[in-house]
């Protein structure tokens, strides 16, 4: 039996991360917002201040808790919104061909030209700054892969015995789509979507970074850093500990996602045992 | 029994649509099947079996269409249901079985849902009871401890028990007619035995009329009462399957019947060669004119190669398209 680092690294790193976000009131030490103290301004990390503190005496640790909860819910609620809409386009335009097919691979196309964070930015002008403003841009931006796989998925599987046997045995287009199809196709899709998840919560601090994200004074990874800028040579920690989160966040989304594949093959399960 | 057959099909005609232009790939094809019987269709790969059987379920897809002809389920024309009607006759009246049990099944889902999504799709069960069916399903299609294989996933199964699994999706809802098309061709001939005989009884027992489809002609007279061998698009004959080996009457048949091996044959007759029929089967494009066995056939003579035949009665009952019959 093979070990599978990936899967359990993966998994203990996004379970850490949610369980951080889930429980920051009690893990922080102080409030992120409110405990300013310019006494304490710009401290080493120590055993006081177990990840330092910023120019106005804030403890980075507190910060970097309460920053999960952002980045989490955009990570998973954008990449949720972007798995929906490419599943549901891409397997519909696959099964069912035709001009909708035309239509849904136009789009794709269209967004694909398109960088995805440029428009995202556009989006987010339009709308103005804030969590849920970041939600919505991200979630419209980046379900062109998604889409893909699904349409690439969708139409090998439509030539699939089961889903002519499933036709035979009178089974409506949308039950073939959801009993037939989705299921089969739901191992890419969860990688893409993991790993998708990891470049929503990239994408959150980018735009964070660059002032459209989650407004100062609250924390997200993203705008820590970006306001970690300026010290970057007096007091490294304040750029370091945030930007250890993110990476530590994408890495477990990304190995979770190469796990997940590996367990979904109802095939490679039996092989195994 | 009433008077009105299970199955009428009348001079059906079914179009290979290339371009503008239409080539019949199936033409003037006519047959019954009563309630409960068991009919055979047989004929090579390409000769248009397969997708007569597809239209009778209103399943032909571009570039095949039904260019003429009705056919006729229970009295009402499939052609004319809507689209809402036609599907819900599929799968709960009209069954079918396919070759292949390694790809028919859906691999991510347990077998037994899958025969439980019957009961929900047209008989409206809800899932509990749907799955206390799908147990006694899988119980009637002798597949041993089915309450816990209904949780196996289809690779978790033998060919044989797939194709049991299938049959089993198959009869969940006691359907008129089970269409099995070349339902053991891919299964070992131990196997193949046993599913036969699995699939005519619950048929018996229920009085589901099976339209089998094949290549191969001892195994559909075996299983069927009635046998009609299609040849280039066309039938050519149909008899009672104990008649068409006993005295098949078109050429083509007599070539098939002569191509079978028999077992002890070697012992009376001694070392011959099996019979074949020499040549290939037209393409649908070209088939030639008058009767399209012609180029093949020891018989033809002119007027085979001008006119197509018309089906005639025979004696001893059954049609055959031949200008020479017997």
């Amino acid at each position: 039996m093979k070990l599978r680092a990936n899967l359990i690294i993966g998994g203990a790193l996004f379970a850490l991360a949610i369980f951080v976000g889930l429980l920051a009131p009690w893990l922080a030490h102080t409030d992120p917002v409110l405990d300013a103290n310019l006494m304490n301004a710009e401290e080493a990390p120590s055993w006081l201040w177990w990840f330092g503190t910023d120019g106005q005496g804030r403890d980075i640790y507190s910060r970097v808790v309460y920053g999960a909860r952002v980045s989490l819910t955009v990570g998973i609620v954008s990449q949720l919104i972007n798995s929906v809409i490419g599943v549901g386009l891409g397997l519909s335009a696959g099964y069912w061909g035709g001009w909708w097919d035309d239509v849904v691979n136009g789009l794709t196309n269209l967004m694909l030209a398109i960088p995805s964070l440029i428009f995202a930015l556009a989006i987010m002008a339009v709308l103005g700054p804030g969590l849920t403003s970041l939600l919505i841009a991200l979630g419209l931006t980046n379900w062109s892969f998604t889409c893909r796989i699904a349409r690439a998925s969708a139409l090998s599987l439509k030539s699939q015995g089961y889903v002519q046997a499933a036709t035979v045995l009178g089974y409506g287009d949308l039950r073939i789509m959801i009993t037939q199809l989705l299921p089969n196709m739901l191992g890419p899709i969860i990688v893409i979507g993991t790993l998708g998840m990891g470049s929503a919560v990239l994408s959150e601090a980018s735009l964070s970074f660059l002032g459209l994200g989650v407004r100062p004074p609250y924390p997200s990874w993203g705008s820590m850093l970006s306001e970690a800028r300026d010290q970057i040579t007096t007091a490294p920690w304040l750029s370091v500990f945030p930007g250890l989160a993110i990476f530590l966040t994408v890495l477990g989304l990304n190995l979770l996602g190469d796990g997940l594949r590996d367990i979904l093959d109802p095939q490679s399960r039996s092989r195994r045992t | 029994m009433t008077g009105a057959p299970l199955i009428d099909i009348e001079d059906l005609r079914i179009d290979l649509n290339h371009g503008s232009s239409q080539v019949p790939a199936v033409e003037g094809v006519s047959f019954r099947i009563d309630r409960g019987e068991t009919f055979g269709l047989v004929g090579e790969s390409g000769c248009g079996k397969s997708i007569t059987a597809l239209a009778l379920i209103g399943l032909l897809r571009p570039p095949l269409s039904v260019g003429g002809g009705v056919i006729r389920f229970d009295g009402r024309e499939i052609q004319r249901l809507p689209a809402t009607a036609q599907r819900a006759l599929r799968g709960n009246r009209i069954a079918m079985i396919f070759q292949e049990p390694m790809t028919a099944l859906n691999p991510v889902s347990p077998v037994g849902r899958q025969i439980a999504e019957m009961f929900v799709l047209h008989k409206g069960k809800s899932w509990r009871e749907a799955n206390q069916l799908a147990v006694e399903a899988l119980a009637r299609v002798r597949v041993p401890a089915p309450e816990r294989r209904v949780k196996d996933y289809p690779h978790q199964l033998s060919g044989g028990m797939r194709q049991r699994v299938m049959i089993a999706i198959a009869l969940a809802c006691g359907p008129d007619l089970l269409i099995a098309d070349e339902p053991t061709t891919a299964l070992d001939v131990t196997v193949q035995a046993e599913i036969i005989e699995l699939m005519r009884t619950l048929c018996a027992e229920r009085g589901t009329a099976i339209l089998m489809i094949s290549h191969d002609l001892g195994l559909v007279a075996n299983v069927c009462r009635r046998v009609a061998v299609m040849y280039a698009g066309r039938i050519v004959e149909e008899r009672g399957s104990a008649d068409i080996f006993r005295t098949p009457s078109h050429p083509y048949t007599q070539g098939l019947v002569a191509s079978l091996p028999r077992l002890g044959s070697r012992a009376a007759l001694g070392r011959t060669r099996l019979k074949e029929i020499a040549g290939v089967v037209p393409a649908i494009t070209s088939f030639p004119d008058g009767c399209r066995f012609n180029p093949r056939c020891a018989q033809a003579t002119d007027i085979c190669r001008a006119t197509a035949p018309e089906t005639s009665l025979l004696e001893a009952g059954g049609l055959v398209r031949c200008h020479h019959h017997a």
